[in-house]
């Protein structure tokens, strides 16, 4: 595991691929978050809301973006993590995330850093850019 | 058009049991095969007092409500025309399997972009465990296409 303390800012702290997703992966995922909006599983409603197909939940994708805490911490360290949904994930996109030092800083007695994430697929197109602050 | 008199807005308060299984599916669903989401024994030995929830799985508590779709009723949108445009967290102490958490949700913030083409909604939500102890804010904000 990376020891974020002794990271400098810029570096990358963490970075995997998933697989491209599947419409499976949609369903799975819908059940387990009980996001049942029928636009991410089901082709018929998709189309008749003009879109091409089905795509990915947008909280599916932060879902892998969070993988970063286990790779540079632990969940119980995270205090903060947020994104803003860029651009829609598409059925077949294998997501790369990245986690990126931004600074480490004094808060509350503690020493944290502050990361920047971001989740782009196989063209290299940034989907989700987010942040994170971790305590050290 | 959606009012903005809807700020301040408070949906029901809902009390989520949370159990191990379903974060065991969960992490699988994100592709997250770490063991202290998925064997007690792991998550006990790495230092929680059972096992813990993934980063992104209070969102998924939410979708517990008994109509998870109220604000989409309470905007007066249609759901194909909303998408989630931010997510935030802010963790205070850790949720793990087997605690119920109260959710608390109300509108916090509604505005336009794009000469009113886009109209966002921010709502602010807090989960806390049966003790009181606050354990999670959550700010969700949805964007909504205006019919032309």
């Amino acid at each position: 595991m990376i020891d974020l303390a002794s990271a400098e800012p810029g570096a990358v702290v963490a970075t995997y691929s998933t697989e491209p997703i599947t419409r499976h992966a949609l369903a799975v995922y819908a059940g387990a978050s009980g996001d049942y909006n029928p636009i991410h599983v089901d082709i018929d409603f998709a189309r008749g809301a003009g879109m091409p197909d089905v795509f990915a939940q947008g909280m599916l994708v932060m879902g892998y973006l969070g993988r970063f805490v286990n790779l540079v911490s632990t969940p119980d360290r995270l205090r903060e993590f947020s994104t803003r949904f860029l651009a829609i994930t598409q059925v077949g996109d294998a997501i790369t995330c990245t986690a990126r030092l931004i600074r480490t800083e004094q808060v509350d007695g503690e020493t944290r850093a502050r990361l920047e994430l971001l989740a782009r697929n196989q063209a290299g197109d940034l989907k989700l850019k987010g942040e994170a602050i971790v305590a050290i | 058009m959606i009012d903005r008199a809807l700020i301040g807005t408070v949906f029901p308060v809902v009390t989520v049991e949370v159990s191990p299984s379903r974060i065991a599916l969960f992490a699988r669903s994100i592709g997250d095969d770490n063991p202290i989401y998925h064997d007690e024994a792991a998550a006990r030995r790495a230092g929680y007092r059972g096992i813990p929830v993934p980063p992104t799985y209070p969102f998924a508590l939410q979708m517990d409500r008994p109509d998870p779709w109220e604000l989409i009723r309470i905007l007066n949108v249609k759901l194909e025309n909303m998408l989630h445009a931010e997510q935030r967290f802010v963790y205070r102490a850790p949720i793990v399997a087997g605690d119920r958490v109260a959710l608390t949700e109300q509108v916090a913030e509604i505005y336009e972009k794009k000469n009113g083409a886009l109209v966002f909604c921010r709502c602010h939500a807090e989960g806390r465990l049966a003790d009181g102890t606050l354990a999670v804010e959550l700010d969700r904000t949805l964007v909504v296409r205006r019919d032309p």
